[in-house]
């Protein structure tokens, strides 16, 4: 980092008191995040992927929950301030938008009321007209047709990908200076996820915006990330550049992943590309590696959970959790010519 | 039986309408949504035929009615030569065994008051197959063919992931060693890792029991993967269908090309390429 | 919208008549109602009783008589069978005390079940909330007439802090008017604002949850205004259409138990009376009162919810 990261975050750990036990969600995750870059972070259901991007903004605080670690947006370390410091940078100075527009837009309120909401929380001195003004400008800039109109209808009244351009104006009206979207696309058609995934492409480029993309699609990924991290049972097992981690992944995880990925310009293989089991459940980890039940590489080391660390003597902010050596995992991802997981014999 | 060279599923014209119905008094029709607007295709033995669309085009609504849990509007859709559209439900009972449908949501499709042996046997018991030891081992039987323990047979669906309860789904669906099987969109809700190993099993049983299988799924890879034929739908109509690779690779119809277009390529130079177009190292 | 109003009222109109006829049925069904019999009194002379019975009708067909009995209704004349009193001014006068009650406790009930059903979600699992939920359960469980005995006897004959009963007209003298009220208001509003307060709790713990409280708080904006203007805003459409079904019900014949025990002579009070003296005119008219209060509020109800909630409005189409 030759520049200071806009956001930085270290040791973040998560935990929630559940009737089965304490459930560690996110378990020292940490990164940075540079004015402008494309953050993409990736894993399923389980991973903490959600919990950590959720964290950052404060909305997972809650008696029940123990919150540990630093989250520093440029010099305010967030993890201690108050709720109220906190609602200052909300919508602000970091903006989040969710999976489902439908639900997350609230049913019974105008659209344009909404967008007004959230700039007037936090411009007291502008006046509903300006306010209002500036919303049906946001409307027009994230592609919606007829902005003057459709400011004034309510959520059921927009089309899905229109519900979640809305919910991206709303989020960037203030001009926050990060973005989290946190699974933007899952719940849209392809057609109008490509869209999206332009319209976030775009709004990147043009007002260098920050953006932190959580999702489980790797062709999401490949399509707008810089950087990536991937995560697995609440830690990040593998952190890279967008090539690093395509085209040299280091961790057995990630080559699963990207083995059961499905390639329409490719010829079909003959059995899709597995992982075995099933992610832990939370309340169980596994000791040492999380990913070793699963794992064919599996060897006596996993018992003792790897650190993340830069293996490659070239890339040095290409990090993993595995502790097979380079030459290994070369060796070892590489199934029928292309990177998966071999199945074990 | 079908004959020879038949198809085993054969719809022809196929049209379902959802009336809008307003009025001061009574009711009267102002409008129809045109769910299926004339569908044909057929399904050969031991074929697997993959139907791609988006929200809206049809397909569940298409599933539905092909299986007759949907009364057509009109059209005709043959069973092993056999006419069964329209039919009544006591018609349809015995055909019933020959014809299972595997649903989307696990965790909805499954009766959380019921334990899985009692899901899985369910239909075993209704259509008088078996009872009482005879059916918890054809049961247990069943569980394991789909990878899941004899010992699952006493526990709730909520004691399941996701993935183990989509296996429990399909254990259901070939309790009565049904014909075809319509999947509608049976990987969608699961997790990327568990999603091979549902479409893997899926075409282990077709092996093994010889099974046809109509395959639904907004995802094309997948859908390409385990299809022999596609279909394309939109609109409630097919705007395209043939040979899964040939629909992908050479699509004819616009539609079908900007469905394949808007595909992500999980592949960060190809994907640079397209963008900037060029190519790249 | 108009056709939507055009096809209720219409409705109501059927769903009156048919109360009407089944009321009728019923009373004619009934053994020992004979009125003539009644009406003759103490010296039931079989003649007299032919000639009541000749003068007033009641051998005529059963439709006949059901007819009789509606047009009377309507042009006013109906009297009753058992002391001659004029039924549809009998009804008037009782208006007031019926209203007053009906409307004085619903206030209560609402403001009070709003408050408390408000503080129990937002501090839920609390000492508040465990403490508002056991008053709820009790007002839930206890009856109404347990109640107002157990009011009577402590608040009234025992220590003389409140009138044992009757009404005074808001008119005549509104600190008297409301004195009389307050234990029948406490009484027939504690059953709601146990169930209330619990419907709110439930329905905002449930919209807490929501994905739009998520995005309003991701907006940055204010606890408060999350609850205020997201949560209780959403949840507060169902508690008002309850609210209009139970008003109407309560109008309807729901107060009927409050009334007689505190002697209020309102509706209610004429509907008990009239019950016991098995005198099928006053009966017959309040029954249609109360139905057309019920059908009135349902309606009134349906419009409001599409009001309340865009996403219902009625004729128009969602995408």
């Amino acid at each position: 980092m030759t520049s200071a990261p806009l956001l930085h975050v270290k040791g973040l750990r998560v935990g929630f008191a559940t009737e089965g036990g304490e459930l560690q969600a996110v378990d020292g995750v940490s990164f940075d995040l540079a004015p402008g870059e494309v953050l993409a972070i990736v894993g399923e259901s389980g991973s903490g992927k959600s919990v950590t991007a959720q964290t950052i903004i404060g909305l997972t605080r809650s008696p029940n929950a123990r919150i540990e670690g630093s989250v520093r947006l440029r010099d305010t370390e967030l993890m201690n301030a108050s709720e109220a410091e906190l609602r200052r940078f909300r919508g602000e100075q970091i903006a989040m938008v969710f999976q489902d527009p439908m639900t997350s837009l609230n049913p019974v309120y105008r659209v344009g009321d909404q967008i007004v909401e959230a700039i007037r929380a936090h411009r007291e001195k502008m006046s509903n007209a300006e306010a209002r003004k500036l919303a049906v400008e946001m409307l027009g800039s994230v592609g919606i047709p007829e902005p003057a109109r459709r400011v004034d209808d309510y959520p059921h009244e927009f089309s899905g990908g229109m519900r979640q351009r809305a919910m991206i104006a709303m989020a960037l009206a203030l001009a926050p200076d990060v973005l989290i979207a946190d699974e933007p696309t899952t719940a849209l058609d392809v057609t109008i996820q490509a869209q999206i995934l332009d319209l976030l492409g775009g709004l990147n480029r043009e007002r260098n915006l920050a953006t932190i993309l959580i999702t489980h699609d790797l062709g999401v990924v490949a399509e707008v990330a810089d950087r990536v991290l991937v995560m697995y049972a609440g830690r990040v097992v593998e952190e890279g550049t967008l090539d690093q981690i395509f085209y040299d992944p280091q961790h057995p995880y990630t080559w699963g992943l990207l083995g059961s990925l499905t390639r329409l310009d490719r010829p079909r293989p003959k059995r899709l590309p597995q992982i075995r089991g099933a992610p832990p459940s939370l309340l169980d980890l596994p000791t040492g590696c999380s990913f070793r039940p699963r794992c064919p590489h599996a060897f006596d080391r996993c018992t003792e959970l790897p650190d993340l660390a830069a293996r490659l003597e070239e890339a040095s902010e290409h990090r993993d959790r595995c502790w097979l050596t380079p030459e290994q995992k070369r060796e070892e991802r590489g199934v029928e010519g292309r990177i998966g997981l071999e199945e074990p014999a | 039986m079908s004959g020879v060279g038949e198809p085993l599923l054969e719809v022809t014209d196929l049209v379902k309408h959802f009336p809008v119905k307003r009025g001061l008094l009574v009711d009267r029709e102002v409008d129809r949504v045109r769910a299926v607007d004339g569908v044909s295709f057929g399904v050969a033995q031991g074929e697997t035929l993959g139907l791609v669309g988006e929200s809206g085009s049809g397909k569940s609504t298409l599933c539905r009615v092909v299986l007759q849990l949907l009364k057509p509007t009109s059209g005709s859709v043959r069973f092993e030569g056999e006419e069964i559209a329209g039919l009544s439900r006591r018609r349809m009972r015995p055909l019933r065994r020959e014809m299972q449908m595997i649903f989307q949501d696990p965790y909805a499709s499954l009766n959380p008051r019921k334990r899985v042996g009692q899901i899985v046997g369910e239909p075993l018991r209704l259509q008088g197959r078996a009872s009482g030891a005879e059916l918890r081992r054809r049961v247990q039987e069943l569980l394991e063919r789909v990878g899941l323990a004899p010992e699952h047979y006493g526990r709730y669906p909520h004691e399941f992931s996701g993935g183990q309860r989509q296996r429990v789904g399909i254990a259901r669906a070939l309790a009565l060693r049904p014909k075809l099987i319509v999947a509608d969109e049976p990987v969608s809700a699961l997790d990327v890792s568990i999603r091979a190993q549902i479409v893997n099993l899926l075409d282990d049983l077709q092996d093994e029991f010889g099974l046809t299988y109509v395959f639904v799924a907004h995802d094309i890879g997948v859908v390409r993967h385990i299809s022999d034929r596609i279909a394309v739908m939109h609109d409630g109509k097919i705007v395209e269908q043939g040979p899964a690779d040939r629909v992908c690779e050479q699509p004819a119809d616009p539609y079908t090309k900007t469905l394949l277009a808007a595909v992500p390529v999980p592949d960060p130079r190809e994907s640079r390429a397209q963008r900037t177009g060029t190519a790249q190292p | 919208m108009g056709r939507f109003v055009v096809r209720r009222l219409l409705g109501m109109i059927l769903v009156l008549f048919a109360i009407s006829v089944l009321v009728f049925l019923i009373f004619n069904v009934i053994p020992n109602s004979d009125p003539a019999q009644r009406m003759a009194g103490k010296v039931a002379t079989p003649a007299l009783v032919r000639s009541i019975t000749e003068e007033w009708g009641f051998d005529d067909p059963l439709p006949q008589q059901y007819l009789t009995t509606m047009e009377k209704i309507f042009s006013g004349d109906l009297i009753s069978y058992s002391d001659q009193r004029d039924v549809d001014e009998e009804i008037v006068k009782g208006l007031p005390a019926t209203f007053s009650l009906c409307i004085g406790a619903a206030v209560i009930w609402m403001f009070f079940g709003i408050v408390f059903g408000y503080l129990s979600a937002v501090r839920a699992g609390g000492l508040t909330d465990r403490l508002l939920t056991i008053l709820a359960m009790i007002g839930i469980s206890m009856p109404v007439f347990t109640l107002a005995s157990i009011f009577l006897i402590y608040l009234t004959y025992k220590t003389q802090l409140f009138p044992s009963g009757g009404y005074v007209g808001l008119t005549e003298d509104p600190f008297d008017w409301a004195y009389h009220l307050v234990l029948p208001w406490t009484t027939l509003a504690i059953l709601y604002v146990g169930f209330y307060s619990r419907v709110l709790r439930s329905n905002m713990l449930d919209a807490m949850s929501g994905d739009y409280v998520r995005t309003a708080r991701a907006k940055g904006l204010s606890e408060r205004r999350v609850m205020v203007r997201h949560v209780l805003r959403n949840s507060l459409i169902p508690v008002v259409t309850l609210f209009g079904l139970d008003f109407g019900a309560t109008v309807g014949g729901g107060a009927i138990l409050t009334e007689a025990i505190f002697s209020l002579n309102g509706v209610g009070d004429y509907a008990f009376e009239s019950t016991t003296n098995l005198d099928l005119p006053p009966i017959m008219a309040i029954t249609l009162f109360g139905a057309f209060f019920v059908v009135l509020f349902n309606t009134l109800v349906d419009i409001a919810y599409a009001y309340l909630d865009p996403r219902v409005r009625l004729g128009s189409s969602a995408q």
